[in-house]
């Protein structure tokens, strides 16, 4: 991408009560992107987006919004809106009202707010409520005005800090399509953070894997799923066989007592790695034609395909195939050597 | 339903008996004479007392504006502490209730008096004494030390229940520190802020035995007056609920106008 870095974070460091909750965090967003943070809870997202926001002060570091230093900025001199996690509408205000609070604040004339108002109802899909009061609203609903209230500023970064996790399943899938198209059509560089690696995977342009307060990866969701960089990172996207592994040489590996071909190479040899096969790349054979064999255990019907659990040489394989396999029957794996993904062991 | 109105059913007995009946009790005497037939002249009485009632009315008006002034920042300041810190406070701020209500005041006569612990103290530090005994301040003073709590706890619960993120949401959407208490901040902690006068001016409207102990002859209060009525020399229940008649009508204008002003503030167009 060619566009701009609009908020830069340099060895950003936080911690709170003594305790560190993020830790030299360097990161470039750029502009016109849909950039998520995505990690389990206490991993630091919330809190990353929060220094961005201006609501927590880091310990140390810097950050930067289009190359000017604005860390000790308060966050209503800031150029960046945000979608709060309940999303903290004001509730003595109508919908009109808060909606059109930010707009207010700066003085803009009534006629411009009325229209624009009117735009930011058009843009959510909730023309005609401008009268409605908040709480009699859904969830769903409030969600969209939250929206529109952060979007009527037309801020360059709009920060949403779970803004779907209230929300029932079907209704998450079809605003997340709509957001998607929101942050597309505006050319605004939205900052989106989520414990939920689906949701990260189907919207965003960049997806940013944090852990303990580190990021672990940066990467398009495709990378992220394809090429994880590390144990954690193919663990938290999707499912996944993590294997302790012995690298033997250039493109071998050995595991659970057997060779295998591989595409890696620039370990030492006989240096301790995690092997990571993804669910769905375990290909069920004749257990005659394979060196890996095993007992089913476990079958569960998932929709699209089934979830089998394969003990095979001392380890449960998690295994999704389309066509189930009887339980307590011994069957071959085979895994073609360009998935089988090699990592350097974590330290921790 | 049905269950829910058995359990209302002590309530709705206590209330008839201690409420109801002693109102209508009120009304009665209020609106006769000594042998029992019906006069309005015990209501006409009244006006002789018209400065009373006036100055009762304003002295308990600027006693609640004052607790308001006083207990506000107060309130707001310990609704953003810790949980355990603000309880510790509350407890403090409650503390005195705990003791006799007549003792308390006798205390504030040892600090005004004469030749009390405050003018000891102005001239031990190499200042003149002040004259505050037997003055409508004195009487104001002790009020407003009597009433403070009841205006911290509605405003300390109504603000503590503003949900930090809309506080935040304000400060995102540009709005600076002042800008957040007048939008934001004020506008939601309204209920709690009528709630407290509620409490305050009430009952400091019938104050009396303060207004007799500290402010002196000349200070007496439309509270007094009814006091003296049942159970002083003058004794004259008929006027004395001709009193309590009126200045429950004139409590209750001045209450339903301020419920009318605050809830227009809450509901209305804050731009």
């Amino acid at each position: 991408m060619e566009n701009n870095v609009v908020i830069r974070l340099s060895g950003i460091c936080a911690d709170f009560d003594g305790e560190r909750i993020i830790s030299d965090i360097n990161l470039d967003i750029y502009d016109n992107s849909f950039v998520t943070l995505l990690g389990p809870s206490g991993c630091g997202k919330t809190t990353t987006l929060r220094i961005i926001g201006g609501f927590e002060k880091p310990t140390s570091g810097k950050l930067f919004f289009e190359n000017v230093d604005i860390t000790d900025l308060p966050p209503y001199k800031r150029k960046v809106n945000t979608v709060f996690q309940r999303y903290a509408l004001f509730p003595h205000l109508n919908v009109y009202e808060n909606i059109a609070f930010g707009l207010q604040i700066k003085k803009v004339p009534q006629k411009e707010i009325d229209i624009r108002v009117e735009e930011m109802l058009a843009l959510v899909n909730l023309s005609g409520f401008e009268r409605r009061n908040i709480d009699k609203l859904s969830g769903g609903q409030q969600q969209r005005i939250a929206i529109a209230r952060a979007l009527i500023n037309r801020p360059q970064v709009l920060l949403l800090d779970e803004p779907l996790g209230a929300l029932d399943l079907k209704l998450r899938k079809d605003m997340q399509t709509e957001l998607k198209k929101i942050q597309q059509s505006l050319k605004i560089t939205f900052v989106y953070v989520t414990h939920d690696q689906e949701e990260a995977l189907t919207m965003s342009d960049i997806v940013i894997v944090m852990n303990e307060g580190k990021i672990q990866q940066i990467g398009s969701p495709i990378d992220i799923y394809n090429e994880p960089q590390n144990a954690f990172v193919a663990d938290f996207i999707g499912e996944s066989n993590i294997i302790n592994g012995i690298m033997k040489s250039d493109f071998s590996v050995n595991f659970l007592g057997n060779d295998f071909t591989c595409v890696d190479s620039g370990f030492e040899s006989n240096e301790p790695v995690d092997v990571v096969i993804r669910p769905e790349d375990v290909k069920v054979v004749d257990p005659e034609s394979v060196n890996l064999t095993g007992i089913v255990s476990d079958v569960i019907f998932k929709g699209v395909h089934y979830e089998m659990t394969v003990d095979a040489c001392g380890h449960p394989w998690l295994i999704h195939s389309t066509i189930p396999q009887e339980l307590g029957r011994l069957i071959g794996l085979n895994i073609a050597p360009n998935d089988i993904h090699i990592m350097k062991k974590m330290e921790m | 339903m049905n269950k829910l109105k058995i359990l209302s059913l002590p309530y709705a007995i206590w209330v008839c008996l201690f409420t109801v009946v002693p109102m209508l009790i009120v009304l009665f005497f209020a609106l006769t004479t000594k042998t029992g037939d019906f006069t309005i002249a015990n209501i006409s009485y009244v006006g002789k007392y018209f400065s009373v009632l006036i100055r009762s009315i304003l002295l308990a008006a600027v006693v609640t504006l004052i607790t308001l002034i006083i207990a506000y920042p107060f309130a707001y300041i310990l609704s953003r502490m810790s949980p355990k810190t603000s309880r510790f406070i509350l407890l403090l701020v409650i503390l005195p209730m705990w003791l006799n209500f007549l003792l308390r005041i006798y205390a504030w006569l040892a600090i005004l008096e004469k030749n009390g612990l405050l003018n000891r103290f102005l001239l031990f530090v190499g200042l003149h004494k002040l004259n505050i005994i037997n003055t409508k301040i004195a009487v104001a003073i002790a009020m407003i030390y009597n009433y403070l709590p009841f205006m911290i706890l509605p405003l300390v619960s109504t603000i503590s229940k503003i949900d930090n993120g809309v506080i935040e949401a304000a400060q995102d959407l540009g709005a600076n520190s002042f800008l957040v208490f007048r939008k934001i901040i004020s506008p939601l902690s309204m209920p709690g802020v009528t709630s407290g006068i509620n409490m305050v001016f009430v009952p400091a409207v019938s104050t009396f035995i303060i207004s007799r102990m500290l402010g002196g002859g000349s200070n007496l209060l439309i509270g007094d007056l009814i006091d003296m009525q049942f159970l002083g020399s003058v004794y004259n229940p008929h006027v004395g609920a001709a009193i309590s008649l009126i200045l429950m009508i004139l409590t209750l204008l001045c209450m339903s106008l301020l419920n009318q002003f605050g809830e227009e503030n809450v509901e209305g167009k804050i731009v």
